[in-house]
């Protein structure tokens, strides 16, 4: 079972799309800079893990940038984002911003979820994100209860909803495709295939034909694949999948061939025993998404080389920034921990001051 | 007040809660053209139409879990398990994404969901279909767990349940659908976390929920009668948030209390209340607080031996007999 990455460089050109035509210099500097931005952010998250800093685990999303960005530019008022723990990504594209993002990693009370959730739980509802999930595929019922809420409402929208080729092997999926297509409901799932659950290779965890998306056939779902480091191709695909569920509130399975660089996460030891330091460096010369959009954008003279490194420097310095602004805030109160429990208690409503909520003592 | 049973107080509840907000919608297997499992939601779906009482397929992981992405929106679900033993294939949107959603986000995203079903043994189907899991979800805070006897206590819980802004799992049973009880036809609610004294004593408390509190309430009667013992029965009502107050109130009033559940005794309700017995009332006590679950084993089939599995009348009897 071949890579589609390693064997497709003739893929056609995707920036005659209408999609991409209509983009600006701007806008496509924009991608540049996001992309930029989430891995300068992660390789400062990374120095703070090596330093002790972050606790429990921080999977790194440094390769896959494409595909968050990509996706994430076409997002209208009534689309909204689910994902799962892989997050920081679609997080800084939705346009977090990374102090509350650094400060949650640190676990601190200026961290985006106060510190409560940590890397795999960041959460922007007014930015219509809706995590950063921690339990493989838990999360793919919920971007069809997002979808559900959209058609319940009357409103124009999609749920993306994001998930590792891992989660395709989970049943809550499939339960959920179902749902999808037979209510008809406005949902996108995205596999971001980087071609390894954990430390299984797809071929040793997953059973199909010729692609993931493909088990949607069984559906009645529309599917297609797409090679995700080109930002164009990614937005092309995902705009058909927006366009079906905004036009028919139809599903779409759009399987997104992606690359991490690092482990499952960085307590992924082994990362480089279940694939060789070869491969990896394969796809960094050859795959990498920021490279290949900065040398599109060199040849289409969007992007001069000094104003990458004036980008690229300001990537570097926000993401200084942010960990200084986490080291320097303040730690969750012990009080807190027993805050944002319940809705009602928090609020102190009636019905947070009635009976027990709590039973320590 | 009119009579009505238990399934039509549940059904009431619903209709008036979906009439007053369009953003409460009914959600599960049989809801809707086949009126229900258990028939509490007939005649819902002639009357509110497909978007509101939704049919499903058998998939509770998807269909529970798209109910709570679907509340993070602002939408009031209220999804049905055809029986609660069926959350065990939804655990993990149940606790995880319902329960935990507001406190991994910082407070930013709330879950207004009910989840309702029942949640009980006795009638012949065996350990997979008898499940009441009740301690299991009062486990997890960020979950509210309500289990109704009457009903009175089932319409106006429900009705709050709805309302509430937090995931609610509401538990009846299939053995008190049938019961009749006086509903008044005006409008009331019952706020989570309230006890009532369903019955008065000056000898001994008897603390039960859900089915158990009939049991209690049978046991009572045959106490005076044929002991000449009080016996003042206090139905929880609702599990968490819990009546701390009422239930100490009574244990300090009478100086004995017997738990009752029908649930399994390892970490059930009644332990937790003995704790907190133990911790509160311990001058007030004049014997040591006893327990009845059901027998510790899986819910058994035989018809002849289910119903001894779970606790009776007389086995209440004999624990009172024990310390009074």
């Amino acid at each position: 079972m071949p890579l589609l990455m390693d064997t497709a460089v003739t893929t056609p050109n995707f920036d005659t799309a209408p999609i991409n035509q209509s983009l600006t210099s701007e806008d496509k500097l924009r991608f540049l800079r996001d992309m930029m931005r989430i891995r300068r952010f992660e390789q400062g998250a990374l120095q703070q893990y090596s330093q002790g800093k972050i606790g429990g685990f921080l999977h790194v999303y440094i390769g896959q940038e494409s595909v968050a960005v990509g996706t994430v530019s076409l997002m209208g008022a009534n689309d909204h984002v689910i994902t799962a723990y892989r997050d920081h990504g679609h997080a800084l594209a939705v346009g977090m911003n990374m102090n509350e993002c650094m400060a949650e990693l640190l676990g601190k009370a200026t961290g985006c979820s106060k510190g409560k959730g940590g890397s795999m739980h960041f959460f922007a509802p007014d930015k219509n994100y809706w995590g950063g999930h921690g339990i493989v595929g838990g999360q793919t019922p919920l971007g069809l209860g997002l979808a559900y809420g959209i058609k319940y409402k009357g409103l124009t929208g999609a749920a993306l909803c994001f998930m590792g080729d891992g989660a395709t092997n989970q049943g809550a999926w499939y339960e959920s495709l179902n749902l999808a297509s037979l209510w008809d409901l406005p949902v996108v799932y995205i596999i971001e295939n980087n071609q390894y659950s954990m430390g299984t290779s797809l071929d040793r965890s997953s059973a199909f034909r010729s692609c993931l998306a493909e088990r949607a056939a069984g559906f009645a779902i529309d599917w297609d694949t797409c090679n995700g480091e080109d930002i164009y191709e990614v937005r092309a695909k995902t705009q058909i999948a927006i366009d079906r569920a905004h036009k028919q509130s139809r599903p779409t399975v759009l399987e997104i061939d992606t690359y991490r660089y690092y482990g499952h996460s960085v307590a992924d030891a082994k990362h480089k025993v279940y694939r060789s330091e070869e491969e990896i460096e394969r796809y960094k010369q050859n795959h990498d998404p920021i490279r290949l959009w900065k040398a599109r954008l060199i040849s289409e003279g969007v992007l001069a080389e000094g104003k990458y490194d004036e980008m690229d420097a300001a990537a570097k310095a926000e993401a200084d920034e942010s960990i200084k602004f986490a080291e320097a805030s303040p730690w969750p109160s012990e009080a807190s921990i027993s805050e944002d429990v319940y809705f009602e208690v928090d609020r102190q409503t009636i019905a947070g001051r009635t009976g027990k909520h709590f039973f320590n003592d | 007040m009119p009579e009505i049973t238990y399934r039509e107080a549940i059904r009431h509840a619903l209709a008036e809660e979906l009439e007053r907000d369009e953003n409460v919608v009914v959600i599960g297997e049989e809801v809707a053209e086949y009126d229900g499992a258990y028939k509490v939601t007939e005649g819902l779906w002639k009357r509110f139409g497909d978007k509101r009482i939704v049919d499903t397929p058998i998939s509770e992981a998807a269909f529970i879990g798209m109910g709570v992405g679907a509340s993070m929106l602002g939408l009031r679900p209220v999804m049905e398990l055809m029986f609660w033993s069926f959350a065990t294939v939804a655990w993990d949107q149940i606790i995880n994404n319902a329960g935990f959603v507001r406190y991994m986000s910082g407070g930013l995203i709330n879950c207004p969901i009910v989840i309702r079903g029942p949640a009980n043994g006795g009638t012949g189907v065996g350990a997979t279909h008898s499940h009441t899991p009740e301690n299991m979800l009062a486990n997890i805070p960020g979950l509210k767990v309500v289990c109704p006897a009457t009903a009175y206590d089932a319409k106006g819980l429900l009705k709050t349940a709805i309302r509430d802004n937090d995931p609610v799992m509401f538990l009846e049973s299939t053995l008190l659908y049938g019961n009749l009880g006086e509903v008044p036809t005006e409008e009331y609610l019952i706020p989570l976390g309230v006890a009532d004294v369903k019955r008065e004593g000056t000898d001994i408390t008897l603390i039960a929920h859900g089915g158990a509190v009939l049991t209690a309430l049978k046991a009572a009667e045959l106490l005076a009668a044929e002991h000449d013992i009080s016996a003042e029965v206090v139905d929880l009502r609702s599990i968490r948030p819990l009546d701390e107050e009422t239930i100490l109130k009574s244990v300090r009033k009478t100086h004995r209390a017997v738990l009752i559940e029908e649930n399994k005794p390892f970490c059930g309700v009644g332990a937790q209340i003995s704790s907190m017995l133990m911790q509160k009332a311990f001058d007030d006590l004049d014997a040591p607080v006893l327990r009845i679950s059901a027998i510790d084993a899986p819910a058994i089939y035989s018809p002849h031996l289910e119903a001894k599995q779970l606790p009776r009348p007389t086995d209440v009897i004999a624990k009172v007999l024990s310390i009074c």
